[in-house]
Order: C-alpha cells, then sequence, then structure tokens
C-alpha cells in the first residue's frame, strides 16, 4: 500500500522541483549537523589552557645577581627562558653582523630593550630542544651564542639562528623592565 | 541486503571484503519492527545515547581530573571554575546519570508491563539486567570520584555492605579498601574501575540488540509478528520516532543541567571528605533509594543486604516467576492490576529510602518490602494459574483493519 502512494505522488509531483518531503529531510540532516558542532565546540575548547593556566602566565625575575657574561634559566609557562647578562664584546659582535648573512635577518637592537640583558625563550625553533649554552663549560656553537645538541643549530649572541636546521632565531618572549634590577616575562 | 544496493562504488568496493555497511543497514535500516510499536518503545534508544553522552563526557573530565584523597576535591572544584566550559561538561555528566537511570527505569516497567521478558526473550531481559547492575556499580564509584562528604561516607556505608557476608566479610572489605578505611587506594581503584565499566556495558548493549534482533521487539499487544504485514522498516520509521523521543530528552536534559543542575544531587557532596566527621543525614543518589529502603527495612545486617541483593537477583528469574503465555497487560486484567499496585509501590520504596529510618517509615518500609517481593514471589505465579486473560487478537493487524487484517 505504502508503495503504491509513492508512485502517485512521484507521478504528480514529478521530478522537476523537489518535494516537501526533501526539504524536510535536509532540514533535519542540516539541524543535526549545527546541533553536533554546537556540542563538539565545548568538548574541543575544553582542551585549551584553562583559567588557571592563563592566570599563570607571566613571572618576574630579579636580574641584580647576574655578573656580566653569566646566564640564568627561568621558567615562564613551563618553558626556560634565558637572561643572559651580555659582555661588550658579545653586544658589539651581535652588532656588526652583516645582515644578509642572516636566515632570519633581525638586528640587534630589536631583540633587547636594553643591550646589556638579551631575554629569550630558550626553546630551539627547529623541535623544541633546549639549547646548551648557558653553563660555564657547556658548547656555545660556533658563534659563541647557544648549541642545540639536538640537530646542531647554532645561534649567535643575539639568539639569532646561524647553522643547522632550525628555520628561526630563538624567540623573545614580551618582557619588561619594572626597575634596574626586576624584569617582567609576559 | 547485497552489497550491490549501496550506490556509492567506495562503499560497495569496502562493503564486498568488509560487510560492516550491510551489517549496519540489516541492523538499523531494514529491520522489520512491528508497527504498532508507543512511545514506551522510545526508552531503548534513549538508554543508548544517555550511555554514549556519559563516556564522552566522562572521557573529558578524566583529563582534567585528578583521582588523589588531596587533589579530588580541588580538581573538580577546577574543572568547575577553571577549565573550559568544565562546569557544564560536568553538569551534563552528573544530570546524565540521572536521566538515564530515569530512562532505563521507565525501559525496565515497560518491559514489566508488557511482558518483553517472556519467552523467546529472556536472555534479553536477563542481559538488561546485567547491564542494570553494571550501571549501579558505575554509578556508585563514579559518585565516589569528586570526594566530597557523601562520596566519602556513602563509599564507606556500600563497601561494608560486604562487611556482612559471614566469616569472610571483614577480609573482603579490607581487600575493597585496599587498606583499613577508605582511603587513597579506594579512591584510585574506582577511578580504574569507574572509567572500564562503561566500555563493559557498552560489550553487553552489544549483546542485548544481538538477542533483542534475533526474535524483534515485542510490541503492545504482546503477540509475534506474523509477516511482512505486521512490521515496517526500522528506518525512517522509528529512527524518526526515535529522534523525537531523542529531541525531548534533551530539551529535559538542557533543562535540568541549565536551570537546576544540583536538584538530584546532594549538597553535602560539596563539603570535602572528612573521615572524621559522618553527615548527619546521609543517603545515596536518588536512584538507589528504592533498594536502600529495603536495606534498612530489616533489623539484621546480613538480611538487609540479602535482600537488598534479593531484589534484583529476582529479577533475573522473572521470566520462570511469571508462567502466563500471555504477555501484554492488555490482555491480563488482573495482572494489570497489580502491575500498578507494584509501581505504586516501588515509587513508595524510593521515598521511604529518603527518609530518616525511624518511626512510621521504618514500618512502612517493612509493608513495602514485603509487598515487593510477594509481587515477585506469590502474586505472579498464582495469576500465570489462576487468571482468567482477554482472548488475543489474531494479528497486529486484526485491531486495526477488523478480521480481514491480511489485507496488504
Amino acid at each position: 500500500m505504502a508503495n503504491s502512494d509513492t508512485n502517485k505522488n512521484s507521478a504528480k509531483g514529478d521530478v522537476q522541483e523537489p518535494g516537501r518531503r526533501d526539504f524536510i529531510v535536509v532540514a533535519t540532516y542540516a539541524m543535526a549537523g549545527v546541533g553536533a558542532a554546537a556540542v563538539a565546540w565545548p568538548l574541543i575548547d575544553q582542551l585549551n589552557p584553562a583559567a588557571d593556566t592563563l592566570a599563570l602566565a607571566n613571572i618576574e625575575v630579579d636580574i641584580s645577581k647576574i655578573a656580566v657574561g653569566q646566564s640564568i634559566t627561568v621558567k615562564w609557562r613551563g618553558k626556560p627562558v634565558f637572561i643572559r647578562h651580555r659582555t661588550a664584546d658579545e653586544i658589539a659582535r651581535a652588532n656588526d653582523t652583516n645582515l644578509d648573512d642572516l636566515r632570519d635577518p633581525e638586528v640587534d637592537t630589536a631583540r633587547a630593550e636594553k643591550p646589556e640583558y638579551l631575554v629569550l625563550v630558550g626553546v630551539c625553533t627547529h623541535l623544541g630542544c633546549v639549547p646548551l649554552g648557558q653553563k660555564t663549560g657547556e658548547v656555545r656553537g660556533d658563534y659563541d651564542g647557544w648549541f642545540c645538541p639536538c640537530h646542531g643549530s647554532h645561534y649567535d649572541t643575539s639568539g639569532r639562528i646561524r647553522k643547522g636546521p632550525a628555520p628561526t632565531n630563538l624567540e623573545v618572549p614580551p618582557y619588561s623592565f619594572l626597575s634596574d634590577s626586576v624584569v617582567r616575562v609576559g | 541486503m547485497s552489497a550491490t544496493q549501496f550506490k556509492s562504488p567506495v562503499v560497495r568496493w569496502i562493503d564486498h571484503r568488509l560487510p560492516v555497511f550491510s551489517m549496519l543497514h540489516h541492523t538499523a535500516h531494514d529491520y522489520p519492527t512491528p508497527k504498532n510499536l508507543n512511545y514506551m518503545w522510545n526508552f531503548g534508544s534513549l538508554a543508548g545515547l544517555s550511555l554514549a553522552i556519559m563516556i564522552v563526557t566522562g572521557i573529558v573530565l578524566a583529563m582534567s581530573y585528578t583521582a588523589h584523597v588531596d587533589y579530588a576535591f580541588d580538581s573538580v572544584e577546577r574543572i568547575m571554575r577553571d577549565v573550559n566550559h568544565g562546569w557544564m561538561i560536568r553538569y551534563i555528566h552528573m544530570n546524565t546519570a540521572s536521566f538515564f537511570f530515569i530512562v532505563v527505569y521507565l525501559h525496565m516497567f515497560r518491559g514489566l508491563y508488557y511482558g518483553s521478558y517472556k519467552a523467546p526473550r529472556e536472555l534479553l531481559w536477563m542481559l538488561g539486567v546485567v547491564i542494570f547492575l553494571l550501571m549501579m556499580a558505575t554509578a556508585f564509584m563514579g559518585y565516589v570520584l569528586p570526594w566530597g562528604q557523601m562520596s566519602f561516607w556513602g563509599a564507606t556505608v556500600i563497601t561494608n555492605l560486604f562487611s556482612a557476608i559471614p566469616y569472610v566479610g571483614e577480609s573482603i572489605v579490607t581487600l575493597l579498601w585496599g587498606g583499613f578505611s577508605v582511603d587513597n587506594a579506594t579512591l584510585n581503584r574506582f577511578f580504574s574501575l569507574h572509567y572500564l565499566m562503561p566500555f563493559i556495558i557498552a560489550g553487553v548493549v552489544v549483546l542485548h540488540i544481538v538477542a533483542l534482533h534475533r526474535f524483534g521487539s515485542n510490541n503492545p499487544i504482546g503477540i509475534d509478528t506474523k509477516g511482512p504485514q505486521d512490521t515496517i522498516s526500522f528506518h525512517p520509521y522509528y529512527t524518526i520516532k526515535d529522534v523525537f523521543g531523542i529531541a525531548v530528552f534533551l530539551l529535559l536534559l538542557a533543562m535540568a543541567v541549565f536551570f537546576f543542575p544540583n536538584a538530584m544531587g546532594h549538597p553535602d557532596n560539596y563539603i570535602p571528605a572528612d573521615a572524621l566527621q559522618t553527615p548527619a543525614h546521609i543517603v545515596p543518589e536518588w536512584y538507589f533509594l528504592p533498594f536502600y529502603a529495603i536495606l534498612r527495612a530489616v533489623p539484621d545486617k546480613l538480611g538487609g543486604v540479602l535482600l537488598m541483593f534479593g531484589a534484583i537477583a529476582v529479577l533475573f528469574v522473572l521470566p520462570w516467576l511469571d508462567r502466563s503465555p500471555v504477555r501484554s497487560a492488555r490482555f491480563r486484567p488482573l495482572f494489570r492490576i497489580f502491575f500498578w499496585l507494584f509501581f505504586v509501590n516501588a515509587i513508595a520504596l524510593g521515598y521511604l529510602g529518603g527518609k530518616p529510618a525511624e518511626g512510621i517509615y521504618v514500618i512502612l518500609s517493612r509493608v513495602a518490602t514485603a509487598w515487593y517481593f510477594l509481587h515477585f514471589l506469590a502474586i505472579l505465579p498464582l495469576l500465570s494459574m489462576f487468571e482468567t486473560t482477554k482472548p488475543l487478537p489474531k494479528s497486529i493487524s486484526e485491531p486495526v483493519l477488523g478480521s480481514s487484517g491480511r489485507t496488504a
């Protein structure tokens, strides 16, 4: 009996214009799709950093104890941040570099607010290892900055990539000097 | 059911080698279903949906939960305050747990009313009781995880039930706890099992559906389908009917989640667990209350525990207690009356389980408990012997189309 009905309808309505039934079916699937997407979003977004994680996004560091030529490593957002008190020689070498020699050209003055203090995220831009060069005696690479032991990237005294597979310079985090002795990272 | 019916060549290619599409088509599309199912047959799909919601939200919650006595409560509060949409995901999980039980209880009462447990569907029914038991265990362990006062003392009371077992009871309780009280070891194993058991439930659900599809759904008049004239294909007729039920269900669930999220919970569970201080009035979650009432009705420790578990065990043997060959209550006038008495009695047990165990409540609990067992162990067997049932229609079509029910 159902068959005879459908046959009658299709004979009358013909194929040219979509029937009301098609509209209802498409509208149903569309609503289901919108609903599924709306439900999926909170389930995906919960993977993003929670409010308490975001609230811990900046730190204050006392830099008065760092002697010239020394570096310290602090933790910011779970990552190492390098703060190096550079020597006059290191600053000079960073400034003297010809920009054409750089893979990711950037002048040193754009990377250090105060030339004596270089603040960098200590994560190699290749695949995320922590480069060596913070402690005395560690390999500093061919350009006397940092050397990543994982795949051999060399960074110079401004943290710029000079040799090896890393594509870009070591990242400079947002920071500001609260006073001569305190820097806030983040 | 041959692979050739699929339009897409990709689907045909896959189906020829791995017939999943034929299987799905056979299970959820062609599957012949009695054409007279009413809305009481919606609760199976709603229970399946509830299980899916619980698993999805539960997996997400586990990403931010810490199963340690020092951190569990705080990690749940962090989910409520800091994790993106965490409050909503947790409230959905909490309230769907309650809705899951509402839906399953209605599903069970449907089965009781229409005799869905009778031959040849005994195993289908028993698998359902297994799912019900697993659900209770899962819900109980889930309630312990927030590590509030009710979590802690609920866990203490329920695990202590096993201490009623003669001789080995104390050792079993120590084994369950992994210590000398409910503590970190208990919390950790409960978390592990709470994560595991929904997947076991999903497995039993598959068996439940396989058993269902062996003989097809029962129906409101409880007689077998006699051929294609009595059935319609599952899709689109019952898929759309299920979708309508799902829409209503989600509407009510959303109302609970967004307007009354704690209505079915207990405020004491927002107090961190304290092993030195029991709350003044401790009750389990509402869905356990009827069984809790049975437990407290008996003035003997072991007796109470046995009767409580017996209240569920009796469901396993129900197909052999009710021997009447007529399934549906529509044709069993006396059974119908007793069904509704049983229903009211079950609600009453739930009410009494939430009241303090004193005075009139104890007496009423005892009467209701006695009636619960009387219904299964005396009334049903006697009814199947002495009840005069109404004449059954010859086919599902007959009541609608008259005696010429064969018209197709």
